[in-house]
């Protein structure tokens, strides 16, 4: 993949969709399995039920979709905060490498995991 | 009288390679702006400092300072506003200073250039076929672009512009918007390839502030978001459909 | 770094310094300081908003690692769920749950710049854009909590 900045309208698109997805999504998943069901305010599932949930076509769609996009709203986002908040921006080919190489990489674990559950 | 300190920067090349804060006492009077305070400087106090303006009514964009750390049109801020003070007053931000409160503006009408803020028609109709005409609906898609008054607020506001100074732009980017929305109009494309390239729009990072301290209220941070999303679709639709493109 | 100096000054056609003269002025070019979004409030809300993104990773991260778990079976399964109820693993997703949720109500109100969406011939007032996205917010949230705690 090219460096070149013409490949932008696609990062900023993955950028936008991700930002989208994880502004409507990723709260009530923290606020429940990260903090309510951690400290007991509701029964919790068993595995079983959460293996049968994780496996239902849509539900790996979407965590997909979440786990993905998130992570490339991430690369396009920190990679123009590491431009601006700390002027790197003569760093751009390692920092275009490193963002968008770990949202890569994100996504392939992510994918592996989906077809292996 | 109640009298107001002003803190002024001065730029003296001749005499000094830094800029200094000069103070300078003036009279208060509630009907003042910022302006006539300078004003009242140069013709009672010191007639060498040195800075621009021309109507005294918002509509020139001649007269923009950066007043205590906020771009804004010194013909249109009240002194009043800013009381007991001292109130601090420097060059627009991210411009290269000729002298006191003077910036080079060279490199900003570069860049408003090279966004082709004007018609650009695909043929020229021939004069007896009449007016091109216009429905008061499609003047409104582009009419708040076009009330840029080429001040340089938004550049002054906008940290990106001061990162990285080859940025094309809030200013420019809306005066193209100015032109793409006009039913009248063919030089999209034209636009497209400057303004999505290198240091274009999608250097932007939506800090917001330029259509904040926008005096006429253009709204240009709206304006390169609209682009961002008009040059991603149009860019899937080059990948998706590559013989529709390149026009 | 930044290769500008604070004051420019004019090169001839060989790269030689010309001095001062008199209508040969000497510019003064600010430089802008690394910490700059520090001095103002509307730029470190700013630099805050664009730092939310580290906590979206962070959480994306944490569900790959929940769907590596449920991978490995039920033993590895109780292993995460012991370490997700550790006062450590609480204050985090609290942390990350504070800057997720300034993610959102940022990127809601920003939706508008953005998206024009027309009835007819009337363009969509923004505050009508700005509602319908924290009212999606809001009827999202609900189904996900139900199928995640009732299905």
């Amino acid at each position: 993949m090219s460096v070149s900045k013409n490949n932008d309208p696609f990062w900023w698109t993955l950028f936008g969709a991700g930002g989208t997805i994880s502004a409507f999504f990723i709260p009530i998943h923290v606020v429940l399995m990260g903090i309510a069901i951690p400290l007991g305010w509701f029964d919790t599932m068993d595995y079983d039920r959460y293996l049968e949930l994780a496996r239902h076509p849509l539900a790996r769609l979407y965590l997909f979709a979440v786990i993905s996009l998130s992570l490339f709203h991430w690369a396009h986002r920190f990679r123009y905060t590491l431009y601006d908040g700390l002027q790197l921006k003569h760093l751009e080919q390692y920092i275009v490498v490193f963002c968008y190489g770990i949202a890569t990489a994100g996504t392939f674990i992510t994918v592996i995991l989906i077809f292996s559950i | 009288m109640e009298s107001v300190t002003l803190q002024v920067l001065r730029y003296l090349p001749e005499e000094k390679s830094e800029p200094f804060y000069q103070d300078y006492d003036v009279p208060f009077q509630k009907k003042w702006v910022i302006l006539d305070a300078l004003n009242y400087i140069k013709d009672h106090v010191d007639g060498t400092l040195t800075y621009r303006w021309s109507c005294r009514m918002g509509v020139c964009g001649s007269c923009g300072m950066m007043v205590n750390d906020q771009p804004v049109l010194t013909c249109e801020t009240f002194l009043e506003t800013y009381l007991p003070g001292p109130i601090r007053i420097a060059p627009l931000s991210y411009f290269a200073v000729i002298r006191d409160l003077v910036v080079n503006t060279d490199d900003f009408l570069g860049k408003v250039k090279r966004a082709k803020p004007w018609l650009i028609t695909d043929e020229l109709k021939p004069v007896t076929e009449g007016e091109y005409r216009q429905t008061p609906d499609e003047l409104k898609e582009y009419k708040q672009y076009s009330m840029c008054i080429n001040c340089m607020l938004c550049y002054s506001a906008c940290p990106i512009v001061g990162l990285d100074p080859e940025f094309v732009g809030p200013a420019a980017v809306a005066l193209a918007q100015r032109y793409n929305y006009d039913s009248r109009d063919d030089g999209h494309g034209q636009r497209n390839k400057i303004l999505m390239d290198d240091d274009g729009i999608y250097s932007c990072t939506l800090v917001g502030e330029c259509s904040v301290v926008c005096p006429k209220a253009v709204d240009p941070a709206g304006a390169i978001q609209r682009y961002k999303v008009t040059g991603a679709v149009e860019w899937w639709k080059s990948v998706v459909m590559p013989w529709k493109s390149d026009k | 770094m930044d290769s500008r100096e604070s004051t420019t000054s004019r090169t001839d056609d060989a790269g030689v310094e010309i001095p001062y003269q008199r209508f040969r002025p000497k510019r003064y070019q600010p430089r802008m300081s690394i910490f700059w979004w520090i001095h103002k409030k509307v730029y470190l809300r700013f630099i805050i908003r664009e730092l939310t993104s580290v906590f979206v990773a962070i959480y994306a991260v944490i569900l790959i690692v929940k769907l590596n778990a449920l991978l490995r079976g039920p033993e590895s399964w109780e292993v995460m769920t012991a370490a997700l109820a550790t006062p450590f693993s609480i204050v985090l997703h609290v942390i990350i749950l504070l800057f997720v949720v300034y993610h959102s109500i940022t990127w809601f109100l920003l939706a508008p710049t953005a998206t024009v969406v027309r009835l007819g011939r009337k363009r969509i007032p923004d505050s009508a854009i700005i509602a319908v996205n924290f009212l999606m917010w809001l009827v999202l949230s609900v189904a996900v909590g139900w199928i995640i705690l009732a299905v």
